[in-house]
């Protein structure tokens, strides 16, 4: 049973978008550190360009696309579950977790043969960064996929709609989060 | 509570032990848990406080209850020290503990938003505390380069010999972080949704505006540390560079990512206990808060300005002095909000009548004790003086001054207002005033004395001084020694604390409803409040501190009476 509290609304906005906004705050100050910790080390350190120069950015921008895709199947799940279609919402946000998939299968692909090359994680404070920032955001991406599993599966029973437009702003903040690390990592050569 | 407990047993229909009180989603059952958590931590830090002051009064002593002191016991004594009190006791007491019992209580709604998360919130609290205490029992023992932790002797296992130690202890307070971040959004999002109806912005307690102004500060500083303990707990356990300046590194910058939490930290303690203090001190002036609104947003400036101040720990660091200059500047500008803050409760003492009682000696020592420690953080905050100051027992004893008052004294002060709510019972008086002196003058001789010696030039991190003939002087180590007797005698005083608050619990007098005749909400339910807190859930008609009113016959007006 809730708590009469979980049920209020003195701001007008529902507790859980409230708390996904907090949660995603607390989230852009911990990639925020890491990343302008990179970009300081980075304008510091033009000898970095030798080493970014060896990330694949073709990959990197076909991982954007399958990002950016299922973002957008995302809202259209997100629309679904508004219109009270909670089928359509899961066939949806099924989409957007294959995107998921896709781009931690491509991933992992990228990474194997990065590493057969030679660069791993202690080889330089490039792919210290590289590996941690991408590895912190793939992460997300995984918890992501986990808890959209979860939500479309009630989803397509009808019950609890309201998560699938939640599900989807944290997905949009991790497709965000890319599109910071794409140029750092990939493009900035 | 011990009541209730009897209820459970006897009426096999109600839920178990276990589920009761170790898997509960009630927000005053998961209090309860942060409180005897973060006491039992607050005995383990003192006890380390005991171990090393004996050492530095008495070098090479065969110390009682702990043995033959070795320099790395001494050191991974004084880091878990300073850990201990700040992540595993200030934080989980005055901000979890107090937050969760009072924030529903003071807003008038049943629970939390998310119980379940508050509940994952403390499992995974009482995760992280197991595992800082393991890393006492793993090979090499455990960590001891300093709360602060900087590289490159916390990063490299061959500097600081701890190999398990160290990683444990990042472990540890990463997950620390992670369950008051958890916390932390659970305290935000019920304050801004699930007050009472008619509960406005400025008719909600001071002290639910300061747990959850401080629970904004720390979300949205301890990010950049999140991602440094990452960055440092990859070089412990891979081996990367991201702290090594032989590789690409930088070890400022995890002092950059230490200080930027580290100093908005200091708010996210000290703003609890302000509103704690704010909250016993109207009741018991029986005087109107003095001006709340400014004080509510000078706590707000106060909380950006914490942001701009995190270098002047590092005025010694090799940092640019331009730089030092700008830190010096806002430095000396945040102590404005913060007297601001702390005018206002004076002038709220001005004309009232005052009731002498255990929380109120509290709540007057928290702003006495804590003026003198904000009063030498001048000092430190200007660069020049700081350069001569920096890592000397003058700092050691400043930031004492200002996190006893935090956490100890504002505790107490809290604890002892609260307890009848709680649990039901009063606690006793005469014991609680004999706990109050014997806490209170002890710590002043403590501390002073170690005033004295950092003037002196006494270095924070010597493990034996008698080896130093410039600090071994006779007038130096008869300083020493009063510090330290003076520390046994305050741990011995908590005795007396801890038999008033467990004899109390099951056979204090019984508690009233509103045993202060105090305003806000949590006052208008049961002592101790049932589960769900309220029958029928309260409205609200004013603000919480409308004592005194002239024309009314009472000297107080509930938030929840009807006009």
């Amino acid at each position: 049973m809730r708590p009469v509290a979980t049920t209020r609304s003195a701001t007008g906005m529902p507790t859980a978008r409230l708390a996904v906004w907090w949660l995603i705050a607390s989230e852009v100050v911990i990639f925020g550190g890491l990343l302008a910790s990179y970009i300081m080390h980075r304008l510091a350190h033009d000898a970095w360009s030798v080493q970014a120069a060896y990330t694949n950015t073709w990959i990197g921008a076909f991982n954007t696309l399958v990002l950016l895709t299922s973002s957008l199947t995302a809202v259209l799940g997100h629309k679904a579950a508004d219109e009270g279609d909670g089928e359509r919402a899961a066939k949806m946000l099924g989409f957007t977790m294959l995107g998921g998939v896709t781009f931690l299968v491509v991933k992992a692909f990228e990474w194997t043969i990065e590493i057969q090359h030679g660069f791993t994680i202690t080889s330089n404070t490039f792919w210290s960064f590289y590996y941690s920032a991408a590895g912190l955001h793939a992460l997300h991406v995984l918890a992501g996929v986990v808890v959209m599993g979860i939500v479309a599966a009630s989803a397509r029973k009808n019950e609890e709609l309201h998560r699938v437009e939640l599900i989807g702003l944290y997905w949009h903040f991790v497709d965000i989060v890319w599109i910071f690390l794409f140029p750092l990592l990939y493009i900035a050569k | 509570m011990a009541e209730s407990a009897h209820a459970t047993h006897g009426d096999h229909h109600e839920q178990s032990f276990f589920i009761k009180y170790l898997w509960s989603t009630d927000h005053k059952i998961i209090g309860m848990q942060y409180l005897f958590t973060g006491m039992f931590m607050a005995l383990i830090g003192g006890f380390f406080a005991y171990a090393f002051r004996m050492q530095l009064a008495f070098p090479g002593l065969d110390i009682p209850g702990w043995g033959t002191m070795t320099p790395p016991n001494y050191n991974a004594l004084v880091t878990n020290h300073g850990t201990i009190m700040i992540f595993w006791v200030a934080m989980p007491v005055l901000i979890a503990a107090f937050g969760n019992f009072l924030i529903p209580l003071m807003i008038g709604c049943d629970d939390m938003v998310f119980p379940r998360l508050n509940r994952l919130s403390y499992q995974v609290f009482l995760l992280s505390t197991l595992v800082l205490l393991a890393s006492f029992f793993v090979p090499g023992g455990a960590f001891g380069g300093a709360w602060t932790a900087y590289p490159p002797l916390s990063a490299q296992a061959t500097y600081n010999l701890t190999p398990w130690g160290a990683p444990l202890w990042l472990l540890a307070v990463a997950l620390e972080f992670a369950a008051f971040l958890m916390g932390g959004i659970n305290f935000i999002t019920t304050t801004m949704n699930s007050r009472a109806p008619g509960m406005k912005m400025h008719d909600i307690p001071m002290v639910v505006w300061m747990i959850v102004l401080a629970s904004i500060i720390f979300m949205l500083s301890v990010g950049p540390l999140f991602a440094g303990a990452i960055m440092l707990f990859f070089d412990q356990v891979l081996g990367t560079g991201f702290f090594d300046p032989a590789r690409g590194g930088d070890p400022v910058l995890w002092q950059h990512m230490f200080w930027f939490f580290g100093h908005p930290e200091v708010y996210v303690v000290l703003l609890p206990a302000m509103g704690i203090v704010i909250d016993i001190i109207t009741v018991f002036a029986r005087k109107k808060f003095f001006a709340y609104k400014v004080v509510l947003y000078t706590t707000f400036a106060a909380g950006v300005a914490s942001f701009t101040v995190w270098a002047h720990h590092q005025f010694i660091a090799g940092i640019d002095p331009r730089m030092a200059h700008i830190f010096t500047v806002t430095t000396l500008m945040i102590s404005v909000p913060i007297a601001v803050i702390v005018f206002c409760s004076i002038a709220t003492l001005y004309g009232g009548s005052i009731r002498f009682t255990t929380p109120m000696l509290w709540a007057l020592a928290f702003i006495f004790e804590f003026l003198l420690g904000g009063v030498t953080g001048i000092y430190l905050g200007a660069a020049g003086a700081d350069i001569y100051f920096h890592d000397s027992y003058f700092v050691l004893a400043h930031f004492h001054y200002t996190f006893f008052p935090i956490a100890i004294i504002g505790t107490f002060a809290a604890v002892t207002y609260w307890f009848p709510k709680m649990f039901g019972r009063h606690m006793n008086e005469t014991l609680g005033k004999i706990h109050f002196w014997g806490t209170v003058i002890p710590f002043n001789l403590i501390f002073i004395p170690l005033f004295i010696l950092g003037l002196a030039g006494q270095h924070r991190r010597i493990y034996n001084f008698s080896m130093y003939p410039d600090l071994a002087k006779p007038e130096f180590q008869d300083l020493r020694v009063l510090a330290t007797v003076s520390l046994i005698v305050m741990l011995a005083f908590q005795f007396v604390f801890l038999f008033n608050f467990f004899a109390s619990m099951i056979k204090g007098r019984k508690a009233e409803k509103n045993p202060y005749d105090a305003n806000t909400l949590e006052w208008t339910t049961e002592s101790p409040p049932p589960h769900g807190n309220w029958k029928e859930l309260p409205s609200v008609y004013r603000g919480p501190y409308e004592y005194s009113v002239p024309g009314r016959a009472d000297d107080f007006w509930p938030q929840n009476e009807p006009s």
